[in-house]
């Protein structure tokens, strides 16, 4: 293995205070970073520095602090377009996450869609993000197809090509599976879309904390991500979507900031991007949202997934020689995400014994039903590596690991 | 003996090991012994499907007691099965109904019936004492 110097994690990690931490008597280990990423103090400081200092409701006020925390709130907003290298900044809608963004959309598309029109979601998607999308065929009349999956993990892109025709309104896909760590070729996916002129909504989810995303070269019309995987608070994320599309949409929900005039016949709506952001938004956490992104870009995300592959690659030639272990998904182009089995131990067993070791790894379905139905298994351990991991936490696991299967063998 | 007696064995039993491993290793150990549910029972009628791990119950009536049988897919919410059930089975149902688990927390494994945890053994509790509340209308 490489030793070359990529980034410099043990002053990395000294950002981040809960890594000091102990669970049942042992340094915690935390490998379940697809589900939750660790908080920066740079981060904790923006939050502490907001409630100390600034707090207010936004887009409101005259007096300083409303002042203050719209300023903070709309450059936090400027930074994530900036980032995203979206064309403009009301491009960028504050969501509460993920889901929020996902159902925003399907929302929106109600009205649009009628009986014969199709819906497109893949198979690898978080189960939970399919729903959004059968509540919507279910309301409109369209029909939902499913790209479906190969042995390797992979989108089967072929048979997708199949599904596309003139019906095809919208396609729904994440950029990177959260059970396998897969990358999906959205790029592609995008063109292949178009070209029958359906809309593509990326659910970036995973893709966010680890590589650069650039909305106008994938030509996305809508991509969506949550804060609290790329080391920023929970409760807050980013829709992403085309002006165009944001003007055409109706507002999601009714409310306070979205409206520009209000009388009992007839309502106005705001302007961009307040249509989209009913209500007091999460100030705070659109605030550290913003300082999440740069601290991942101090840091600099070429680096970090250079370093997370070598993570990746060490942990999955470990695994790989333990007896009895079964690694599910692609060899290559994954992200830093290993989901596997060992040999007649069930997943929950493994993940109890690991979790007594102070080793935070995932066990279960992933929110990813239809994968593990593929695979015929209840669930996966899921150990999933984010940049403040270390080799020696690799080490760790692994050892851990095998006294499990000792233990339960 | 009774469902306090048994409890009392049981803690006793724990209180000989003084790290998790070994206590771990037991309930391992409990969890391949436990006899296992007739395979008529293993059926999504008897499921209780938790997040994580699924457990199958089963209950029988004689001479007044209320004899559960019991499985799981995973071998330490098999172990906990193992210990729930030599307390509440063979039981009189009033007993049943009436009896607690707070001797889970003395044995150190209180986070295996937290409700979060998702790995069924909350609603199989809950499941032995609606048996055994059927049982007990049977009776009266
Ligand atoms: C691929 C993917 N999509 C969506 C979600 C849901 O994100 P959130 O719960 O933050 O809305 C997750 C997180 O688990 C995910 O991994």
């Amino acid at each position: 293995m490489k030793t070359v110097e990529l980034l410099d994690v043990e002053k990395i990690r000294k950002d981040f205070p809960i890594l000091k931490r102990e669970v049942n008597g042992r340094p915690l280990v935390y490998l379940d970073n697809a589900a939750t990423s660790q908080t920066p103090q740079q981060v904790i400081n923006v939050i502490v520095d907001y409630y100390s200092n600034y707090n207010a409701n936004i887009h409101r006020g005259v007096h300083s602090l409303s002042q203050e925390a719209t300023d903070a709130y709309e450059l936090a907003r400027q930074k994530i377009q900036k980032h995203f290298n979206a064309n403009k900044s009301h491009e960028i809608i504050f969501t509460s996450g993920t889901t929020h963004g996902i159902n925003l959309i399907a929302n929106g598309f109600s009205n649009r869609l009628k009986a014969g029109d199709e819906v497109i979601v893949s198979a690898l998607e978080h189960h939970s993000n399919i729903v959004p999308w059968q509540m919507l065929c279910e309301r409109s009349g369209a029909n939902l197809k499913v790209i479906p999956m190969t042995q390797a993990g992979e989108l089967d892109m072929e048979a997708y090509g199949k599904l596309l025709n003139t019906n095809t309104k919208l396609v729904f896909v994440n950029h990177i599976s959260n059970a396998l760590g897969t990358i999906n070729p959205v790029a592609e996916i995008i063109n292949m879309a178009h070209e029958v002129g359906a809309a593509v909504l990326v659910d970036g989810a995973q893709s966010v904390p680890h590589m650069n995303i650039d909305v106008q070269k994938l030509d996305a019309d809508f991509y969506v991500c949550s804060a609290h995987k790329i080391c920023g608070p929970t409760g807050i994320g980013m829709l992403y979507a085309k002006e165009s599309w944001l003007l055409e949409l109706p507002p999601y929900q009714g409310g306070g900031e979205m409206i520009s005039e209000v009388t009992f016949e007839k309502t106005t709506y705001a302007d961009l991007p307040h249509k989209f952001e009913a209500g007091t938004p999460n100030v705070c956490g659109g605030i550290a949202f913003g300082a999440a992104i740069d601290y991942m870009n101090a840091i600099g995300l070429e680096a970090i997934s250079s370093y997370e592959q070598e993570l990746l690659d060490y942990a999955t030639q470990e695994l790989n020689s333990l007896d009895g272990v079964v690694i599910y998904g692609p060899d290559k182009n994954k992200t830093s995400v290993i989901s596997f089995n060992v040999e007649n131990i069930h997943p929950y067993d493994v993940g109890t014994l690991l979790d007594k070791m102070g080793i935070a790894v995932r066990t279960g379905h992933h929110c990813a039903q239809p994968i593990m139905d593929f695979y015929q298994i209840p669930g996966t351990i899921r150990a999933s590596f984010m940049f403040y991991n270390t080799k020696d936490e690799v080490d760790t696991f692994i050892s851990g690991l095998k006294k499990a299967i000792l233990m339960l063998s | 003996m009774t469902i306090e007696e048994i409890k009392a064995d049981i803690v006793d039993e724990f209180s000989m090991f003084d790290n998790w491993e070994d206590r771990y290793q037991y309930m391992i150990d409990l969890g391949k012994t436990l006899p296992l549910i007739a395979p008529e029972y293993k059926t999504d009628d008897h499921i209780i499907k938790g997040c994580q791990s699924k457990v199958w119950v089963h209950a029988d009536m004689e001479d007044d007691k209320v004899a559960f049988t019991a499985d799981s897919d995973a071998i330490i919410t098999k172990g906990i099965i193992a210990i729930l059930i030599r307390v509440f089975s063979n039981q009189h149902p009033t007993d049943i109904i009436e009896a607690d688990t707070d001797f889970i927390d003395e044995i150190g494994l209180k986070e295996h019936l937290s409700p979060t945890r998702a790995n069924g053994l909350v609603s199989m509790i809950k499941q032995l004492k609606m048996y055994a509340i059927a049982y007990q209308t049977q009776l009266n």
